[in-house]
């Protein structure tokens, strides 16, 4: 039943969609407003399409209706209702069913908003921006109504489902893909804003500023995905680290980086009227990758465990991929000298020069990133032999460019625009710089001797020194003419111009978070051991004594857990309890870790594996220091881009109310 | 004009020419050469010391655990040769016999390779277990250690 009208549902929506991209095509040519009235209504119709078939999934998971194959593999009586929901990003066929999904939501509230009152330079732009949102959907769509059908019956009907994957059984699974896919599709918008515009031949800044709350928003979700994929992975995956440069991080890495390097580049052309042709390369790159990363780890292609199983999907993807690239350099190529920029770079110390220097870092990493992904791909065609470059690989070449960007993330928002003067850079730079060495120079006295982690501190210091310093004296300048208190002076001045010194506070987070990472891989100590009871382990100033196993039932698990206590200096610190989680039907164990976060240390223990009986356990203990500023400088990311995006009158609210406090 | 030009095309070629040094040293150094079982146990003798992954199946049985040493040992296969692994250390989740598996190491002269990371790999397709557990024959196995209660 829910098959028949699944698999109906999505042939309609293919239909309609084909029909939105052709009616607002049509119409536009022929400037029909009743053409484009109806391809409207066309979109709207898609997106009802899709929420219903989502609904139709997702009613079939929960009632746990195994007649349909990805219900089958991907939930099971037993689960949590939130598990069954969840089981639709489960696996592939769902994954795309909530992308497509989220992608008709996106397309019809760009319609909704920008049909009507729309700012200027919208209303041409906006059928074609609907035929290239349509198109992408039109492709999810096909996938699964020709591809991986999410809708497939399975005979016989299993008497219970296999489940989710325990690992996936947790609350993060509700969060993590989630933030993903909508930064993912956030993208789509910007991109097909661009492709309107060369489309239109319409190359002015118009599609720029239309677009850039979208992939400021976009950018957001991608990034908290990210962030929160590390915390997710640090807090449950038994291995103790957040980032392994496995293909699907990777993956979500590569549009990350093109899109920052957006971000940053399109000021210019804002200002300047530059890099036209760079920055439709940059989005057209930043979409293509999410679908590139997509096809990487939905494909099979490169041994990930994230990966799903094989199939035509790959090809699917990659035609599309060629479709995009061919499509949007064609007519890149085609409006290419509508594109000639006006303005030019006039000195290389200037404002420009640092963020195309900014853009250059940005996209070299990609490059780096990209590389190393596909190099057993590239060694195996090339030379016959699979040839990988793991973890060592991209260490080696990211740090020394994350170095450059974490510099340039202190001169670039205050260098002057044109041609810095030697009085400019005094003026901004020279404070910042001194201040820098010398915390440098306290650290180096208290006995921090890594060239890495000095270099890193440096170079933090510097920036936070360059914001806490443009901060301060723009506030004091305020404060001076107008009269306000200092306080008052400083919410007045994040308002009027909310996106540079939103910006400044996303810098901060950068900065607080590559603190996190430089400290923690540096001065990282683990240590393994196995404790009969009462026997501890010491690591560092800390020490762990195994009081003896313990087993108990859980709803869809047994649980084994070890009660250990901590000392530190010899004082009693915590009790942990890390374990093992054992399900039916999985022949191996899922660790479930326990630590003792603090914001300057982690202590965090895995129960590596133990004996039966109970008599002994092997105990992993690790001190991960300053771990936790990772997590803290993704949250002040968040605040940043709230200031940067939050709609004006919201935040004009905000500000009457601090001024009735008066500070 | 020419003179301005050049300046950048000079600056941009130097920002160039540093990436391609990094990812050139960077490739270089951390290059791990995959091999499947059997090409290992044709190439023992030449790969000795290298860098090494190895890719198979996880022989059924083969798995030892020595808790005192924190030394684990199995055999990997990829159905016509056999390589035996010594991996000091625990495994990773997902990593069990019959499984898929690619080990990170080199091959020692005393003839067998040597792991220092374990890489477990699994399927998301869905088969039927044989013999179906329960809940109730994962509590038995850890009768000895059964507690009511939270931890």
């Amino acid at each position: 039943m829910i098959a028949t009208l699944g698999g109906f549902v999505l042939f309609l929506a293919v239909g309609v969609t084909l029909y939105a991209v052709v009616a607002s095509v049509f119409g536009a040519r022929q400037g029909r407003e009743d053409w484009l009235a109806s391809s409207r209504n066309a979109v709207l119709a898609h997106v009802c399409l899709v929420t219903l078939a989502i609904f139709l999934l997702e009613f079939a998971l929960i009632t746990s209706d195994f007649s349909l194959r990805y219900v089958a593999n991907n939930s099971t009586r037993g689960s949590l209702t939130r598990y069954k929901i969840a089981g639709l990003w489960g696996s592939l066929e769902g994954s795309i069913l909530l992308w497509e999904w989220l992608q008709s939501l996106f397309a019809a509230l760009v319609v909704a908003r920008y049909h009507e009152r729309g700012p200027a330079g919208c209303k041409p732009l906006m059928p074609y921006v609907q035929a290239v949102l349509q198109g992408i959907s039109l492709f999810f769509l096909c996938l699964m109504a020709f591809g991986p059908n999410p809708f497939a019956r399975v005979f016989p009907v299993p008497p219970d489902g296999r489940g989710l994957n325990p690992l996936l059984e947790v609350t993060d699974m509700l969060i993590h893909p989630l933030l993903l896919y909508l930064g993912y599709v956030g993208f789509s918008v910007p991109f097909a804003f661009a492709m309107a515009a060369l489309i239109t031949g319409r190359l002015s800044e118009d599609w720029l500023t239309i677009t850039r709350r979208w992939t400021v928003v976009a950018w957001l979700f991608l990034t908290g995905g990210i962030f929160y994929g590390g915390w997710w992975s640090y807090r449950t995956l038994g291995w103790g680290g957040y980032w392994a440069w496995d293909p699907v991080e990777n993956a979500s890495f590569m549009p990350w980086l093109t899109g920052t390097a957006f971000i940053h580049s399109v000021m210019i052309q804002e200002r300047k009227r530059m890099l036209r042709v760079w920055n439709l390369v940059l989005i057209t790159l930043t979409f293509s990758l999410v679908i590139f990363g997509t096809f990487l780890t939905r494909s099979g292609i490169l041994g990930s465990v994230h990966a799903f199983a094989d199939g035509p999907v790959g090809i699917m993807f990659l035609s599309f991929l060629a479709l995009v690239l061919f499509f949007s350099f064609g007519l890149i190529a085609y409006r290419s000298d509508k594109l000639k920029g006006h303005g030019e770079l006039d000195s290389i110390v200037s404002r420009e020069s640092a963020f195309l220097l900014n853009n250059l870092v940005l996209v070299g990493i990609c490059f780096t990133v990209f590389l190393g992904t596909v190099f057993p791909l590239l060694s195996e065609a090339i030379r016959g032999a699979k040839i990988s470059v793991g973890t060592p690989y991209f260490n080696r070449v990211s740090v020394p460019l994350g170095m450059a960007l974490l510099l340039l993330m202190g001169v670039g928002p205050l260098i002057a625009w044109g041609r810095a003067s030697l009085n400019n850079l005094k003026r901004n730079f020279l404070k910042p710089a001194l201040g820098a060495v010398a915390a440098t120079a306290v650290l180096y006295a208290l006995g921090v001797r890594e060239a890495e982690v000095l270099l890193a501190f440096l170079f933090a210091f510097f920036v936070i020194g360059t914001v806490v310093f443009e901060f301060w004296v723009a506030t004091r300048t305020r404060a001076r003419t107008t009269e306000e208190g200092l306080l008052t002076a400083f919410a007045t001045l994040l308002l009027k111009s909310r996106r540079r010194y939103g910006g400044l506070i996303v810098h901060l987070g950068v900065v607080v978070a590559i603190i996190g990472i430089a400290v923690s891989s540096v001065y990282k100590v683990e240590r393994e051991q196995t404790l009969k009871a009462g026997e501890s382990l010491s690591v560092g100033r800390y020490s762990v004594r195994f009081d003896g196993l313990a087993a108990g039932e859980r709803p869809t698990h047994i649980l084994v857990w070890a009660n250990l206590m901590a000392f530190k200096d010899g004082k009693p610190l915590h009790e942990l309890v890390p374990g093992q989680r054992f399900y039916p039907n999985q022949q191996s164990p899922f660790a479930s870790v326990d630590a003792r976060y603090h914001w300057n240390e982690d202590l965090y223990v895995i129960l590596s594996a133990f004996e039966r009986d109970g008599s002994s356990a092997t105990i992993k203990v690790l001190i991960n220091p300053m771990i936790s500023w990772i997590w803290i400088g993704g949250g002040v990311i968040l605040l940043g881009v709230i200031v940067a995006v939050l709609p004006e009158r919201r935040l004009a609210l905000l500000a009457v109310r601090a001024r009735e406090q008066p500070a | 004009m020419k003179g301005k030009k050049l300046k950048y095309v000079v600056a941009g070629a130097i920002v160039l020419a540093a990436l391609v040094g990094l990812i050139y040293s960077g490739v270089k150094e951390s290059m791990v050469y995959f091999y499947t079982p059997s090409e290992l146990v044709a190439k023992r003798e030449s790969v000795q010391g290298k860098a090494l992954r190895v890719g198979g199946m996880v022989v059924d049985g083969s798995i030892r655990w020595d808790p005192q040493n924190l030394l684990l040992t199995f055999q990997l296969t990829d159905g016509q040769a056999e390589v035996a692994v010594r991996h000091r250390g625990t495994a990773p989740d997902l990593f069990k016999e019959g499984a898929g598996a690619v080990v990170e190491g080199s091959w020692s002269p005393e003839g067998y390779f040597r792991s220092s990371n374990i890489m477990a790999k699994h399927s998301e397709e869905y088969k039927p277990p044989e013999h179906p557990e329960t809940l109730e024959s994962k509590k038995e196995l850890f009768r000895s250690i059964l507690k009511e209660g939270k931890p």
